[in-house]
């Protein structure tokens, strides 16, 4: 029997294995896929609150993942043309490295 | 709590720890690419078809294919290896570690054991493609607008500025 609780837990230690990325890793690539990976973890909340929720034949929840599945593949391209510029800027993607904001 | 949920938990957890742990930044991405499977597994586990999918196709085929592309087009020829991790990871580790003790003794207190599983509802593709065109028409448009603009940027962003400027 699986309860709502056991997919909120697994949500939440994604969000803070993503957030563990986003905050400790240099390479500014991989701090993108750690923001990735917390939107994962809200989609799966988003899921999980739908199929235990008490009205799933509105389908809600899954018009929510599927609009924030959207709005992050939109994120990702962005973020990584604005990483591929910033590199054709400083020669780096080392974000310790990267520490100037002059043009 | 049954044994596909416990295995799918563990391909997830592992898959996406050893994507933000190790070292090189390809391995990474083929790491990810297994959690997030999981995770599209998770879905399909919850009766959610067409968002596990739509995440199988997003994220397993897109947005790790073009984090790769990144990760290629930016990789420098120095062969001097600096550290994965940045200088102020202790930090963010006890961050992270507070975030997850916070949010698991908020779900541990909270009174959610008392739901039970509802019957399966019966999701299909038509009841979807009905709600996006009569009652999420307009998000849907936004989606489209915010997509194109998105698609537009990052190809100017990323594109070489080099010629306009000589």
């Amino acid at each position: 029997m699986n309860s709502l609780q056991n997919y909120l837990l697994l949500s939440s230690l994604l969000f803070s294995i993503g957030l563990a990325g986003a905050l400790i890793r240099r390479n500014a690539i991989l701090v993108l896929i750690g923001i990735e990976l917390m939107l994962n973890a809200a989609n799966l909340n988003l899921i999980a609150f739908w199929r235990f929720g008490p009205n799933p034949a509105a389908l809600t929840g899954i018009m929510f993942a599927i609009f924030s599945i959207s709005i992050a593949a939109a994120e990702a391209a962005v973020g990584l043309g604005i990483i591929l510029a910033a590199y054709r800027h400083s020669k780096t993607t080392d974000l310790d490295r990267m520490n100037s904001l002059r043009g | 709590m049954n044994v596909s949920f416990i295995l799918l938990a563990i391909i997830t957890v592992v898959g996406t720890a050893a994507a933000m742990g190790m070292r090189n930044a390809v391995h990474c991405v083929l790491a990810l690419t297994v959690g997030l499977a999981g995770v599209a597994a998770l879905y399909l586990q919850l009766g959610a078809q067409f968002v596990g999918f739509t995440q199988i196709m997003v994220y397993v085929g897109a947005v790790a294919i073009l984090a790769v592309f990144a990760i290629m087009m930016t990789h420098s020829p120095e062969p001097a290896k600096p550290p994965t991790f940045s200088s102020f990871w202790t930090v963010g580790s006890v961050v992270a570690a507070s975030v997850f003790a916070v949010l698991a003794w908020a779900i541990h207190s909270s009174s959610l054991a008392a739901h039970t599983l509802p019957p399966q509802p019966e999701v299909t593709v038509q009841q979807i493609g009905d709600a996006l065109m009569h009652r999420f028409v307009l998000p849907l448009e936004l989606m489209g607008l915010l997509l194109t603009a998105a698609l537009i940027g990052a190809v100017v962003i990323a594109m070489n500025h080099r010629e306009e400027i000589k």
